[in-house]
This record gives structure tokens, C-alpha cells and sequence, in this order.
């Protein structure tokens, strides 16, 4: 991939994913969950918990961070840090809106 | 990154818990650790034992570590499991279930065990120690008897082990060996004003007293002394002393006198094998109290975390007895001798008596004896050596009495300096528990005790921190506050509940406006107690916020450690057929599913489903006539049974018939936490209802209901409601409970802390005295029903919730790294 540039892949739309829920997206053995918050942001991390690989999509989103369904963790969905006093880092994609569709791109986002 | 190192830690008490807590807190990535535990429980306080025997607490309220702890730092505890053998060349240790487990570091915390006094009659049923748990249990079985108890020995455990079986309704004698009472930490004059005191309670003390044998043929039935006193007793609990438990590291060849010698580092003979607690040795002494192995605890783990070069240093420690209206104080050396000087204040009429040993213009022991306000402040001048020429006129007064105006208490703490010591147990001195409160914004006491452990072992500077609070928060502190339910909100559960229904708020969104809350969508803690609160207040109104609800709710099936879901199906009142197994056994070939597994709760689970499965999976087992189990639910779970009268020859009912009808009537209803029931069919008990959450007992003249049992991270024997005598008597009474349960309970409250905090008598007088009451809890469950009882398998079979669980795309892209 050239580093200059980056691919945007259309995975659906907004409507596919509930409000305050969360969708993922299946690359090879890589699951990433997309998250949509009460006021339709998006946003996309490796559907893994730091602390335990726990799945993130299954996780209850409020005010712009999921809580892990295993061990309560609260991960931010615009970082990926742990909130609180855990300690971990989760990776996140760029993602952004075309209308109603949603684009992701696979490069990492720092 | 480097690979973490294998931390292995044999002995599972407070100071392996108090090191493990700093080794988190400083070094958190170090170490994978292994706790070894001997006791088949969690770390608990064991200094609060004694107020568990005279049952001013529980079990509950003394535990230090939950299960969730271990959970949380992926800590593997064995709960049960004594370690046998240390193999040093190899670097294992081997427990007597045969778990190996290998470490690169090892830590000895084995503790000490009770010195049993080995006269004839020593090992006769019906004596005891006062060590653990299971001491106080045994000892609380005993009592039952309100019989007659010696307790041998007159130090700080045994006379909190004579008041808490007194406080039972025992008949208590204490027999102590010296002449006056607890004659390691009291001059004789104090020791003296607390016997006059445990006499006065109607203990009987007979000091200078040696114990010849304890009498009894098949179990104890008294004790003779040396004079050929005989006194009667049904129960004798031995507190004379407590030696080392250091037999495995001697067995492994490391050093050891008499206890496990350790250096100032708390390392053994072998630098990669520590040990701390009750089984050490340091520079020849042992240790039992709790401040010195909290000591150690900080030194091991900054050694091993190589976070810190503290070593231990011996110091004087308070000692206070924990028995509830005596105050009592001493701290350092009270001896007395040539050098030495004493200030002694009197007053018999108030059963006061206060001493401090002077050395050169310094105090170096104080016993306080009636009146122990001033405790701190001389123990603080003792650590500080302060010369105290200038105030010794007016020294023993206390503080009040210095710089002429009497201080209210609150006006002494706050003329405490920064670092006077306010909790002995965990060294927490004032400065750290101001400058937390502020720094973190805590309010309230368990908040100081999360973040700095004061007042959280002993408990008896309570007062001290209450009173820090007081000065560094002002009128903002509460004592009588009410948690609130999480950091979105400053109401309380039940403040929430009455507003819901009084302010007639019908969805999350309403709540959340109305009440204030803090954020704009809630976290995870508020939003699935918000919105059982609103499934329960109104049933017909609310549409369920399925986004608020924990996953396993969410898609019903449990979720399991690595992202896969777990499937049980109803099996009415634990019956199944042929037709029934038979169609589980073609789901598990067809889905290829890894493990079936019979839960406890007397049905089938399926685990290892992938999420994309489960639609799939339930249509099948609907086609069999299966309905979802909510093995998941904050809600009904199983009614479990015996056979009954149907087939058991000792059953007096229709056991299993009842079951049935109970589950039927009242699957699909949520509730504050999950509700287990059981019926047995006699009083053999075998469906397990006296530990469930509602159970019932069958008898030939009709049906005992019990409730509020548990049997999880707590066990606890049910209480009984009542009795009724036909099956519809029973369903009315039990399910109009269920329904007063959920309509006061706090979401995530078992029904047994429900009714502790209710007040069992109340709710006894709804259920069971009120049929007006009963009827109308009654009748509101039915009408609930009307909109609970809707099979959630079968709707998501029909294409309900179908985004849930279909990924939304594939691809096949390589990720840039």
C-alpha cells in the first residue's frame, strides 16, 4: 500500500448500525467492531479488550467509550486507552461519513 | 516485551493480600501470580473475626478480596489446595491435590497456627482453636447450645473470643495462667479494672490458673486445674498463643529457628524464595500484629517489584481490644525500671486509668484504660520522641489541655500535625487521607478506605477518619449519604425508584433529563439498572432500551471467555424425554458444538456457540418445543425439584408438579439479580431449597416457604416465610414475594441483601399477614406478565435483532501496520 495515500472501503451504512450499538467487520481472522454513539459518530477498533481479548462489540457504548462486556474494562472509542486506572491500548481505524455511508480505512490511526 | 515472570504465593491471609495489593499498584506487568490458599475461601480481614462471633458483623462484611479481585489482576487462586512440597532444584511447589505449579519467584506466607496446650483430653470434639472462619463457625454451633465455655488463655484473642461467646448466650469462664489479664500489653492495673469489667458482664476470670486436663469421655464435659478446681464446659477454646507455621520451608532445606528466618528484604535463605507474615523470623523476633506484617508486605513487594528500597524496621505498635464498649490502649514499653519515670491519672468512680512511661523527658509507653480519645496523640509523641518538659504538668490531661482552652474532638484532630499516624493497622498517617480526599474528590468512608486502607482493618479509628472528613470536606460530608448509583448521578437506587414512579418517568432519556444526570447517555453501571427499573414500574408502557441491557441480555445467551455464546434451554422443573435429548444431541452434531455440560440448576448446557450460530441453533431447538432458559437473566432462572411424591417413597407432595407450575407461571419475569428456586418434596431437602433464593420445603401438612438462601460468593441458609397448606396458597405467597423483591430491590441485590436491608419481620408481615397487601403484589406480577412471558428465542428466530448477528462486512485486506 502506498504510505501516501490512503484506501477508503465503503463496509455499509449508518442505518446498519443502532444507535448506541455496534457492528463488525470481518477481515480475515481480524474482527473490527464499528460503534455508533447516541449523537451518530462513528467510530472503528480491533475488536479486542487489552486486558482480556475480550470482544468489544458486545460491550454497552455511553458517552463516547464502550465498557467490555468480560471484566467492565472501558475502553475510549476515540483512543482505544483504558479509562480509569487500567492501563492498555486498543487499535483503532480511521473511519469517516460519505452521506449516509460509512468508509473505513485499514491504515492505523495515530 | 519481556515475558512475565511466575510469581507463585503460598497462603492467602492479609499480608500476602496487602503485598500483592502494592505489587499491582507498583509494578502491575512483573509478574503472573499463583495463590495457593489452604482455606477454601478469599482473603478475608481475620482481626474482624471476633466481631463476627459476637455477631456484630458477617462473613460478608469482612472480606478484603473478592472473588472478582483475583478475576480482575488474572491472579489464579486455588482456593483449598495446601501446598506440600517445595521442589527448590526444580523450582515447583506441588499442593496436595497434586497441582504443580512452577515459579521463578516464590513467596512463604504460611502463617501460624494456634499453640494447643498438649494436656490429656486435648484432642476431645468440643475444643477449639480461635484461628479462622471455621473456628467462628464452629464456635457459633457450639452457642447454640447456650451452654458452658471455658476459654484457656486471657490475651487480646482470648478475650474477644470470651465476650463474643458471652454476647452468644454462653456461660463464660476465662482461665488465664498469669495474674493479671493480657499482662503483654497492660501494666497489672489496668489488666485489673478489665477483669472487674468482664466480671461486671458476667464473665468469670480466674487468673493464675494452670490447666491440668480437660475432662470428658466422648466429648468435653469440663476442665480440671492444677488446684483440682473442676469447671463444667460443653466447649473449650484454647487462645494461649500461636507458633510459626515454617514446617514447609524446613522440609525445603531454607533456614529456619523458629520461625522462617527472613532478611530486612524478606528474603529466606534462598534469595528467589520470600516469606512474610505470622511465619517469619526477623532478627529473632515474630510477629502477630497486624501493622508489622502490613510492614512487610510494602518491603516484600517493593523488593520483588524493584520498585523500592525499603527494608523493615522494628517499631512499637498500638494495640487496642476489640470488644465492643471497652476501651482500651497501650503502646511501647511500660516497664518498670531505674531509669524510668511514670505520670498515672485515676478515677475510680469513672473506671479511668492512664499511665505514660517517661524516659528522659520522653514517653515510651502509654496504657490507657476507660478513656482512649488521647491514644493517637500520645503514640504520636512516643514515635516523634518528643521532649514533653514544657506540658508535662498537664500531659496525662491529653491534648484538650494543652495551650489552655479545652478542645472539642473535632478541634484535637484538626491540631493533629500532617503526620501523625490515624490507622495503625495500615500506617496511614493524616496529610495522606486529607490530601486524598481532596485530590480525588472522595466523600464518603468506604471511599477513604478504597483509596488509602484507613480504618479499614481494626476499624477503630473510624471516628478519626470520619472526623478528617468532616474537617476536609465540611458540610458537603454525609455520613448518612447514600451512595449514589454511579458517577452520573448524585441520587441513591431508592431515591431513583421513587422518582420513576412518582414523577411518572417512562423512559431512560426521562429519567436522565429529569433527574439531572451528569452525562449524556449514562455508562454502564446506571443504564440496565434504569431500565429494569422502568420494566418493572411499567410493564405495558416502556419499550425494553435493548441497548442498555448487558450482552447476555441483549442477544440471550450467555458470553463466554473467548467471545462464544452459551445456549440452555427450559427444561420445566429439571424434566426432560427421549424426544427432548434427542433433539440437543442433533443441534450439538449439527453446529459442531465443543461442550455439553448439565448446569446445577437441573438442565442442559450448550457452550462454544458462535454468535452467527445462534439464531440457527434456536430455531432448531424451537422446532423440539424448547423455549429459552435464561440461564442469563437478571431474572427467573430454573425452579429446581426432586421426584416427590410421585416416585420417592419419603416425598409427602407433588414436588416436581409444583416446580413445573411455579416455573411456568412465572419464566420471562425479570428481576433485580437472578432468582433461583427449588422444591423439595420432604424435609431431606435433596432439590437444595433452603440455600435458593425462594425455595420450598414440602411436609405432610403442607408447604414451609423459605427465601433470601444464597450460595455463591456467600452461602447463607434461607429464612423461613411461613407455611401455607395447598399448591395455590403457595404460588400466591410466593409469587406475590418475588413481585415485592422486584419492586424495592436495587438492581444487582440478591433477594438475601434485599431482605437484610429490609428487615426480614416486614416483609414476613406483607406476605404472610396482609392478604390485602399480598393480593395486590399478586395481581400486579400477573399483569406483568401479560407482557413478559414472549419467548425471545423464537423472536429472533422470526428475523428480530437480525443485525445483531451477522457481521455487517467481510473483507480480505491486509491491515498496514
Amino acid at each position: 500500500m502506498n504510505a501516501m495515500s490512503q484506501t477508503w472501503i465503503r463496509i455499509g451504512k449508518l442505518t446498519d448500525i443502532p444507535r448506541r450499538g455496534s457492528r463488525c467487520i470481518r477481515n480475515g481472522e481480524m474482527s473490527i467492531a464499528v460503534f455508533r454513539t447516541v449523537d451518530d459518530r462513528i467510530f472503528a477498533l480491533e475488536d479486542t479488550c487489552p486486558h482480556g481479548n475480550g470482544p468489544l462489540s458486545q460491550g454497552i457504548i455511553h458517552d463516547g467509550c464502550v465498557t467490555c462486556p468480560l471484566h467492565n474494562w472501558v475502553i475510549s472509542l476515540e483512543t482505544g486507552l483504558a479509562q480509569g486506572a487500567d492501563e492498555g491500548r486498543t487499535r483503532t481505524f480511521p473511519v469517516k461519513r460519505e452521506g449516509e455511508d460509512i468508509l473505513l480505512s485499514l491504515g492505523t490511526s495515530e | 516485551m519481556t515475558r512475565k515472570q511466575k510469581l507463585v504465593v503460598i497462603g492467602n491471609g492479609m499480608a500476602p493480600g496487602r503485598m500483592l495489593e502494592h505489587l499491582f499498584e507498583t509494578a502491575p506487568d512483573a509478574f503472573e501470580v499463583t495463590i495457593f490458599n489452604a482455606e477454601p475461601r478469599v482473603n478475608y480481614d481475620r482481626i474482624m473475626l471476633s466481631p463476627v462471633l459476637s455477631g456484630e458483623k458477617a462473613f460478608e462484611d469482612i472480606i478484603i478480596h473478592g472473588d472478582g479481585w483475583y478475576i480482575d489482576h488474572g491472579v489464579i487462586l486455588y482456593k483449598g489446595h495446601k501446598v506440600v512440597a517445595i521442589d527448590r532444584q526444580a523450582r515447583t511447589v506441588t499442593s496436595e491435590h497434586g497441582e504443580v505449579a512452577a515459579y521463578n519467584k516464590l513467596v512463604i506466607a504460611t502463617g501460624s497456627s494456634p499453640f494447643i496446650i498438649p494436656v490429656p483430653g486435648h484432642d476431645l470434639p468440643g475444643v477449639l482453636t480461635y484461628r479462622d472462619l471455621d473456628d467462628v463457625e464452629a464456635m457459633l454451633l457450639a452457642a447454640q447450645s447456650r451452654g458452658k465455655a471455658v476459654v484457656i488463655g486471657g490475651g487480646l484473642l482470648g478475650l474477644e473470643a470470651a465476650a463474643g461467646l458471652k454476647e452468644r448466650g454462653m456461660d463464660v469462664t476465662v482461665i488465664h495462667l498469669m495474674p493479671t489479664l493480657m499482662e503483654r500489653q497492660l501494666d497489672p492495673a489496668a489488666g485489673y479494672l478489665l477483669e472487674q469489667e468482664l466480671e461486671r458482664r458476667g464473665i468469670r476470670v480466674v487468673t493464675k490458673a494452670s490447666t491440668k486436663r480437660i475432662l470428658g469421655e466422648e466429648k468435653v464435659e469440663g476442665i480440671e486445674l492444677e488446684d483440682g478446681r473442676i469447671i463444667d464446659a460443653s466447649l473449650v477454646v484454647m487462645a494461649v498463643g500461636i507458633r510459626p507455621n515454617a514446617a514447609l520451608a524446613r522440609e525445603a532445606g531454607l533456614s529456619v529457628n523458629r520461625g522462617i528466618v527472613v532478611s530486612d528484604v524478606m528474603q529466606t535463605s534462598d534469595p528467589d524464595i520470600y516469606a512474610l507474615g505470622e511465619c517469619v523470623e526477623i532478627d529473632g523476633n515474630v510477629y502477630g500484629l497486624v501493622a508489622p506484617l502490613y510492614q512487610m508486605a510494602e518491603v516484600a513487594a517493593h523488593h520483588l517489584g524493584r520498585s523500592g528500597k525499603k527494608r523493615f524496621v522494628d517499631s512499637s505498635t498500638a494495640t487496642k481490644l476489640k470488644v465492643t464498649g471497652i476501651n482500651l490502649y497501650s503502646a511501647g514499653d511500660f516497664a518498670e525500671a531505674q531509669d524510668r519515670e511514670e505520670i498515672v491519672l485515676r478515677d475510680a468512680a469513672a473506671g479511668v486509668y492512664k499511665r505514660l512511661v517517661l524516659k528522659d523527658n520522653r514517653i515510651i509507653g502509654a496504657v490507657l484504660y476507660g478513656e482512649t480519645a488521647d491514644g493517637a496523640w500520645f503514640y504520636d509523641h512516643l514515635k516523634k520522641q518528643t521532649d514533653i518538659s514544657e506540658m508535662r504538668e498537664t500531659l496525662i490531661f491529653g491534648q484538650a489541655y494543652q495551650g489552655g482552652s479545652q478542645m472539642d474532638p473535632l478541634a484535637a484532630v484538626a491540631a493533629l500535625p500532617d503526620d501523625a499516624e490515624i490507622c495503625g493497622c495500615n500506617g496511614v498517617c493524616k496529610s495522606k487521607i486529607t490530601s486524598v480526599i481532596t485530590s480525588k474528590g472522595l466523600t464518603g468512608l468506604d471511599d477513604v478506605r478504597a483509596h488509602t486502607k484507613a480504618s479499614a482493618s481494626c476499624g477503630t479509628c473510624t471516628g478519626l477518619v470520619e472526623q478528617l472528613l468532616v474537617l476536609t470536606l465540611g458540610d458537603a460530608y454525609n455520613p448518612a449519604a447514600v451512595p449514589p448509583i454511579c458517577g452520573c448521578t448524585d441520587l441513591g437506587h431508592d431515591d431513583v425508584r421513587r422518582l420513576i414512579k412518582a414523577k411518572h418517568l417512562k423512559s431512560i432519556p426521562a429519567v436522565m433529563q429529569e433527574l439531572e444526570w451528569k452525562t449524556s447517555c449514562g455508562c454502564a453501571k446506571c443504564r440496565p439498572a434504569l431500565n429494569y427499573y422502568l420494566v418493572c414500574d411499567w410493564p405495558d408502557d416502556y419499550a425494553d432500551d435493548y441497548q442498555s441491557r448487558f450482552i447476555n441480555e441483549r442477544v440471550h445467551a450467555n458470553i463466554q471467555k473467548d467471545g462464544t455464546y452459551s445456549v440452555v434451554p427450559r427444561m420445566w422443573g429439571g424434566v426432560t424425554s427421549s424426544s427432548e435429548l434427542r433433539a440437543i444431541a442433533d443441534v450439538v452434531d449439527k453446529f459442531n458444538i465443543p461442550t455439553v455440560k448439565v448446569t446445577g440448576g437441573q438442565r442442559i448446557d450448550m457452550l462454544g456457540i458462535r454468535k452467527e450460530d445462534l439464531p440457527a441453533v434456536w430455531a432448531d431447538l424451537g422446532k423440539a418445543g424448547f423455549v429459552s432458559g435464561q440461564a442469563y437473566a437478571k431474572g427467573l432462572r430454573t425452579v429446581k425439584t426432586c421426584v416427590g411424591a410421585d416416585w420417592c417413597r419419603f416425598g409427602t407432595q407433588d414436588s416436581t408438579g409444583l416446580g413445573i407450575k411455579l416455573e411456568k407461571f412465572m419464566w420471562g419475569s425479570w428481576t433485580p439479580a437472578k432468582l433461583k428456586m427449588a422444591v423439595s418434596g420432604c424435609p431431606r431437602n435433596c432439590a437444595e431449597a433452603t440455600c435458593k433464593d425462594i425455595g420450598v420445603i414440602c411436609v405432610d401438612s403442607g408447604y414451609e416457604i423459605h427465601f433470601a438462601g444464597a450460595a455463591g460468593l456467600d452461602i447463607k441458609g434461607t429464612e423461613i416465610l411461613g407455611h401455607v397448606k395447598t399448591e395455590d396458597e403457595v404460588m400466591e405467597h410466593v409469587v406475590a414475594l418475588a413481585q415485592m423483591y422486584r419492586e424495592q430491590g436495587r438492581y444487582l441485590e440478591r433477594i438475601y441483601k434485599w431482605a437484610k436491608r429490609i428487615g426480614l419481620d416486614e416483609i414476613r408481615s406483607q406476605i404472610m399477614e396482609q392478604p390485602d397487601k399480598r393480593k395486590a403484589y399478586y395481581d400486579r406480577f400477573v399483569f406483568s406478565q401479560k407482557f413478559a412471558q414472549v419467548d425471545p428465542w423464537s423472536e429472533r428466530v422470526s428475523g428480530k435483532d437480525k443485525h445483531e448477528f451477522n457481521p455487517m462486512a467481510t473483507l480480505s485486506l491486509e491491515a498496514a501496520e
